[in-house]
C-alpha cells in the first residue's frame, strides 16, 4: 500500500507527461469543457441557421447549411447600439480609473485615519442590488433631465465598478515595496508625482484588471440601460438584443447573431488580458 | 465580477482583502510621511486629497440614490408627484401594503429557493471541478480558462440563449429529453418549471466564479500533506475529506457568502427569461420590485422601493457576516 503511489499528488512538474492517468484526465477535461460550453456552441449554431429551419424537428445539431443573414441583420439594425455600448464602456473605464486608482493608493500607502471606514463603505456599496440603485437613479435622472444620455449611463454603470476598482488597487498597491516610494520621495518627488510616475506604471496589471472588468460590466449592463436609457436614440447593445426579443418577431438567428457579436469583447478581453492579470506585482520595477 | 456583473456581478478571483490596508505593516506610513518640510501632516492631507473624489462620488451616486430610495418607500407617490417631488409622507404604509400582498410570500420563497439551490449546485460543481483541475493534466490551464466564458458573457446573451434552448417546441433541451425517451417539458411557460429553468441557467453562470476561487484556495494547500496522507494509505476520497475540505473551509465560507450576496440580487437573468412569470411562478424580490416600479404603465414607485429596501436588508445581513468572516481570517 505504502509503496504503490508515494508521489501520487506530487507537484505539477513531476506529474506532467506520460503518466497513465494524465491522458484520461485530459479526455475527461475536454468532455466537461464541451458540456459547459455547449450553450455557447448552440448560440453560434443557431445564429447560422436559416430562419426556415429554426423550428425544424429534429433541430440541426451542426450548421450544415449556414447562412449569414442573421449577421446581415446585425449590420443593418444593431451597429448604432454597438457604438453606444463601446462609448459607454470606454467612458466607464475612464471614470472608474480616475476615481479608484488615487483612492486605492491613499488606502494602501498613505493610510489616513478613517481609511478603514471608507473601505467598509465600499464593501457595503457592492452589496446593494442594482435594481435598487436603478430606482434611486431614476428619480434623480428625471429631476436633472439627464434621462437617455450616454454619459448618464456612464455615471450609473461606474457605480458597479468603482468599489471593485478601489479594492483591487488597494490590494495591489499594498504589495508595492515601500522602498520604491521612499526612493522617489528622497529624490524630491511630491506625493502626486510619486503616484503618477512610480505607483501607476508599476500598477499596470491592476489598471488592466480594473479596466477589463469595468468595461465588461458596462458593456453587459441591462438594468441601468433599461431604466435610465430606454427611450433615447443612444441605446446600448443589451437593449438592442432586448428589443429584438421583445418585438416577438422570433427571428432567432438574428437574435443569436447579435448575441454572438455582443460576446466578442468578453472573449477577446479574456484572451488578451490573461497574461496581464497573471503577471506579478512588482515584476517591472524592483525585481529586475 | 459578477461580476457579476452585469449588475455588480460576482467578482473575479483576486478577492481583495481591504482590511490588509489597515492591519500591520507600519513602515508604509513612514515611507511617504517623512517628506521634508511637511512632516506627517502633509501626507495626511495628501491622503484625503486622493480620497476626496471617491468620497464625493460615493455620496452623490450611492448615498443619495439610496436616500432617494428610502424616501420613495415612505411616501405615497404618483407619477405626477414623482416628477414634482411633493408626495405626502405615508410612513410604513408602503411596507405594510407590500408585506400583506399575496405576491410577497411567493417572491420571498422564490428568492430563497433560487438563492439556496443555485449556491448549493454552483459550489458543489465548482468544488468538484476545482479538485479535478488541480490534478494538473495536459491542457488543464487552457480548459480552466475556457470555463470562465459563461461568467464573462453579458447576462442578456446567456439569458436569451437559454431561453431558446429551453423553448418548448424547438428547444434543444426538449430534443435531448425526447432522445432519452422523456416527454417534453414546458420549461419557461409552465408555473411548475419556470423557477427551475432560471435556476439551471443561473447555476451555469455561477460555476466559473466558484471554480476560480476554490481553485486558488486549493493551491495554498501544501502538497506534502497529500504525500504524507498517501504514505499513510489514505485514498483519494479520504484525502478530500480529511485534508482538502477542512483546509478549504475559510475559502469556502468566503465563496458561499459572496455567492449569496450576488445571487440575492440577480435580476437580469430572470427578467429576460420569464419576466418573473408565468403569474408569479418565478418572481423574486428583485423582479417584483422592478415590476412594481417600472413594469407597468401605472408605476408604483413607493411599494417598489419598499421591496427593494427589504432586499437590501437581507443582503446586508449576509454582507456583514461576510465582512466578519473575512476580518477573522485576515486577523
Amino acid at each position: 500500500m505504502t509503496t504503490t503511489a508515494p508521489a501520487h499528488r506530487g507537484s505539477a512538474t513531476r506529474r506532467r507527461g506520460g503518466r497513465p492517468g494524465s491522458r484520461r484526465n485530459t479526455a475527461i477535461g475536454l468532455l466537461l469543457t464541451a458540456m459547459m460550453l455547449f450553450p455557447i456552441y448552440w448560440m453560434i449554431n443557431v445564429s447560422l441557421t436559416p430562419q426556415q429551419n429554426m423550428r425544424k424537428d429534429p433541430p440541426d445539431l451542426l450548421p450544415l447549411h449556414p447562412t449569414l443573414s442573421g449577421y446581415r441583420a446585425v449590420l443593418d439594425d444593431q451597429l448604432p447600439y454597438l457604438w453606444v455600448s463601446l462609448l459607454v464602456g470606454l467612458g466607464t473605464v475612464a471614470l472608474t480609473l480616475l476615481l479608484s486608482a488615487p483612492a486605492g493608493f491613499a488606502l494602501a500607502k498613505l493610510r489616513p485615519r478613517g481609511g478603514g471606514a471608507v473601505g467598509v463603505m465600499l464593501l457595503i456599496a457592492q452589496m446593494i442590488p442594482g435594481i435598487v440603485m436603478a430606482m434611486g437613479f431614476y428619480g434623480i435622472f428625471l429631476n436633472l433631465g439627464i434621462m437617455n444620455t450616454w454619459w448618464g449611463l456612464v455615471v450609473a454603470d461606474s457605480t458597479i465598478a468603482v468599489p471593485f476598482g478601489v479594492m483591487i488597487f488597494t490590494a495591489f498597491m499594498s504589495g508595492i515595496p515601500d522602498e520604491l516610494l521612499a526612493a522617489a520621495t528622497i529624490d524630491g518627488a511630491s506625493v502626486w508625482r510619486t503616484f503618477t510616475s512610480v505607483v501607476l506604471p508599476v500598477s499596470r496589471n491592476a489598471v488592466v484588471t480594473v479596466s477589463l472588468f469595468s468595461f465588461l460590466w458596462a458593456w453587459s449592463d441591462f438594468v441601468f440601460a433599461n431604466t435610465l436609457d430606454g427611450g433615447g436614440s443612444m441605446r446600448p447593445i443589451t437593449l438592442g438584443i432586448y428589443k429584438y426579443i421583445g418585438n416577438n418577431n422570433q427571428e432567432w438567428n438574428a437574435i443569436m447573431a447579435t448575441a454572438v457579436v455582443a460576446s466578442v469583447p468578453a472573449a477577446a478581453l479574456l484572451v488578451l488580458a490573461q497574461r496581464y492579470v497573471a503577471a506579478g506585482v512588482t515584476s517591472g520595477a524592483v525585481k529586475d | 465580477m459578477t461580476i457579476t456583473h452585469a449588475d455588480g456581478r460576482q467578482r473575479p478571483s483576486a478577492v481583495p482583502r481591504e482590511s490588509e490596508a489597515g492591519s500591520g505593516r507600519p513602515p508604509g506610513r513612514t515611507a511617504l510621511g517623512r517628506r521634508k518640510g511637511g512632516g506627517p501632516w502633509s501626507s495626511k492631507t495628501a491622503a484625503w486629497m486622493f480620497l476626496t473624489p471617491v468620497i464625493l462620488y460615493l455620496g452623490a451616486f450611492y448615498a443619495y440614490p439610496l436616500y432617494r430610495n428610502i424616501d420613495l418607500s415612505v411616501r405615497h407617490y404618483t407619477v405626477r408627484s414623482f416628477v414634482q417631488g411633493d408626495a405626502p409622507f405615508s410612513g410604513w404604509d408602503n411596507f405594510h401594503q407590500v408585506v400583506h400582498d399575496a405576491t410577497f410570500a411567493t417572491a420571498l420563497r422564490n428568492t430563497m429557493v433560487f438563492t439556496v439551490v443555485s449556491i448549493v449546485f454552483q459550489y458543489g460543481i465548482g468544488l468538484a471541478l476545482a479538485v479535478f483541475f488541480h490534478r494538473n493534466f495536459r491542457l488543464a490551464p487552457t480548459l480552466r480558462a475556457l470555463f470562465l466564458i459563461p461568467w464573462l458573457l453579458p447576462l442578456i446573451v446567456s439569458a436569451s440563449t437559454w431561453s431558446w434552448m429551453l423553448n418548448s417546441e424547438s428547444g434543444v433541451v426538449n430534443y435531448a429529453l425526447h432522445l432519452a425517451g422523456i416527454s417534453k417539458v414546458d420549461w419557461l411557460t409552465s408555473p411548475s418549471w419556470a423557477l427551475t429553468s432560471v435556476i439551471i441557467a443561473n447555476i451555469w453562470i455561477g460555476i466559473p466564479f466558484n471554480l476560480v476561487i476554490l481553485y486558488s484556495g486549493l493551491q495554498t494547500i501544501p502538497a506534502e500533506l497529500y504525500e504524507a496522507a498517501s504514505l499513510d494509505g489514505a485514498g483519494a476520497w479520504q484525502q478530500f475529506r480529511r485534508i482538502t475540505f477542512p483546509l478549504l473551509r475559510p475559502v469556502s465560507a468566503i465563496t458561499v457568502l459572496l455567492g449569496l450576496i450576488y445571487t440575492l440580487k440577480v435580476f437580469d437573468l430572470i427578467w429576460i427569461m420569464t419576466k418573473g412569470g408565468p403569474g408569479d411562478a418565478s418572481s423574486t424580490l428583485a423582479t417584483w420590485s422592478y415590476r412594481l416600479g417600472f413594469g407597468s404603465l401605472l408605476p408604483q414607485f413607493g411599494p417598489g422601493a419598499a421591496v427593494g429596501n427589504i432586499l437590501i436588508l437581507i443582503a446586508l445581513v449576509f454582507g456583514l457576516l461576510y465582512i466578519r468572516v473575512q476580518r477573522r481570517q485576515t486577523a
